[in-house]
């Protein structure tokens, strides 16, 4: 996670001056923490991964998007399922995160779905993904890829 | 409470589905048709479909009777619900054991054009050895749930690929083929495995 010196003074002026040198309102105290995927059987398959954010500073935090070089169209996703038992996902939209909040991807909920996989991913590797924040700044995470029927980070 | 709101909402309902007729029959009448709450499945014996294994082996409902059995329908496209609960349903089998070893586990596809017989037996490869992996024509997959009173339905995704929306409930039937209970998605496991305890206790009351 990259750190920069937080100036409410030069921001302004970073922003009348045009540059896109980020100055980040909150996300450089966000953590993630417990990071985990599934194995994926070859690449027509999408995968999803899994996480908990953490914002440990004073600020309200936005999460955005996604980007990761293993997949084309990563996105965070939230899956449903309705009082007739019938599960659906769709993509979450933007997620707010309260100062002293998380947030938790996990099966069955929030996951970051990772659509039009790039390569195959193998059990044992990982891959970095990037939590992008309104404030423009980004964490990276390398995230552990687990067996396909792994239940979570500690299996 | 959903009785309820059924009511109140009905006249809003009609016009609702009065618009979808044109373009969505599919969803209000085909296989993806939602069904009412509270309907329960068919007894095994009571259903009929023909499907195949994932080892190529003709089945259908009379398969499983016999035997107390446990279903789920999904699809292997699927990164989320399904891979969490045939994991799961892999940690039940670890728990029960010696005496889950005479049950019939099965995943029935509900998205038969991508899950042929090879992709069935590729990914329930994956889980406990115990799972059986189901696929067929897609009238018989319909017919199947119907059967389950399970529902389905196809929904596209950006960059031209689908999902599919399913019931995700786990159904356990006792060896005469008759519906014990349904485990739901996200129970924990202190419920589901002395539920499945039952699904094996009828079957021994019922040798008896
Ligand atoms: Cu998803």
């Amino acid at each position: 996670m990259k750190k920069l010196p937080y100036i409410k003074g030069l921001s302004l002026l970073l922003l009348l001056s045009g540059t896109s040198t980020p100055v980040f309102a909150g996300s450089e105290d966000v953590v993630v923490e417990n990071a985990w995927s599934r194995a994926s059987i070859g690449v027509n398959r999408p995968g999803a991964a899994y996480m908990t954010v953490r914002n440990t500073g004073e600020d309200t935090v936005t999460l955005t998007g996604l980007t990761t070089p293993l997949a084309m169209m990563p996105e965070i996703h939230e899956t449903k399922t309705n009082a007739e038992g019938v599960s659906s996902m769709a993509p979450a939209g933007e997620i707010t995160i309260e100062p002293g909040q998380s947030v938790a991807l996990k099966p069955g909920g929030l996951h970051a779905m990772l659509m039009k996989l790039q390569n195959p991913m193998i059990e044992g590797e990982t891959f970095p993904l990037t939590l992008t924040f309104s404030d423009g700044g980004e964490v990276t995470v390398e995230v552990p890829i687990l067996g396909i029927a792994a239940r979570g980070p500690e299996s | 409470m959903q009785r309820r709101h059924v009511v109140q909402y009905g006249a809003a309902g009609v016009g609702a589905v009065a618009l979808m007729l044109g373009v969505g029959w599919w969803r209000v009448d085909g296989p993806g048709a939602p069904k009412p709450a509270g309907q329960r499945p068919l007894p095994l014996s009571a259903m009929d479909f023909r499907l195949t294994d994932h080892e190529g082996n003709e089945v259908g409902p009379e398969t499983l009777i016999g035997r107390p059995t446990m279903v789920f329908f999904g699809f292997t496209y699927c990164p989320d619900v399904c891979p969490t609960t045939l994991s799961d349903i892999s940690g039940w089998l670890e728990d029960l054991g010696n005496e889950a070893a005479q049950m019939n586990v099965v995943f029935i596809t509900v998205d038969p054009a991508r899950d042929t017989v090879e992709a069935m037996a590729e990914y329930v490869g994956y889980f406990h050895p115990a799972i059986r992996g189901w696929t067929g024509p897609a009238n018989q997959i319909a017919r199947a749930a119907e059967g389950f009173r399970a529902s389905y339905e196809r929904v596209p995704t950006e960059g031209g690929d689908y999902t599919m929306n399913h019931t995700a409930s786990v159904f356990l039937f006792d060896a005469k083929g008759e519906l014990v209970t349904m485990i739901d998605y996200h129970e924990p496991r202190e419920f589901a495995v002395p539920k499945i305890r039952r699904a094996l206790t009828e079957y021994v009351e019922g040798a008896t």
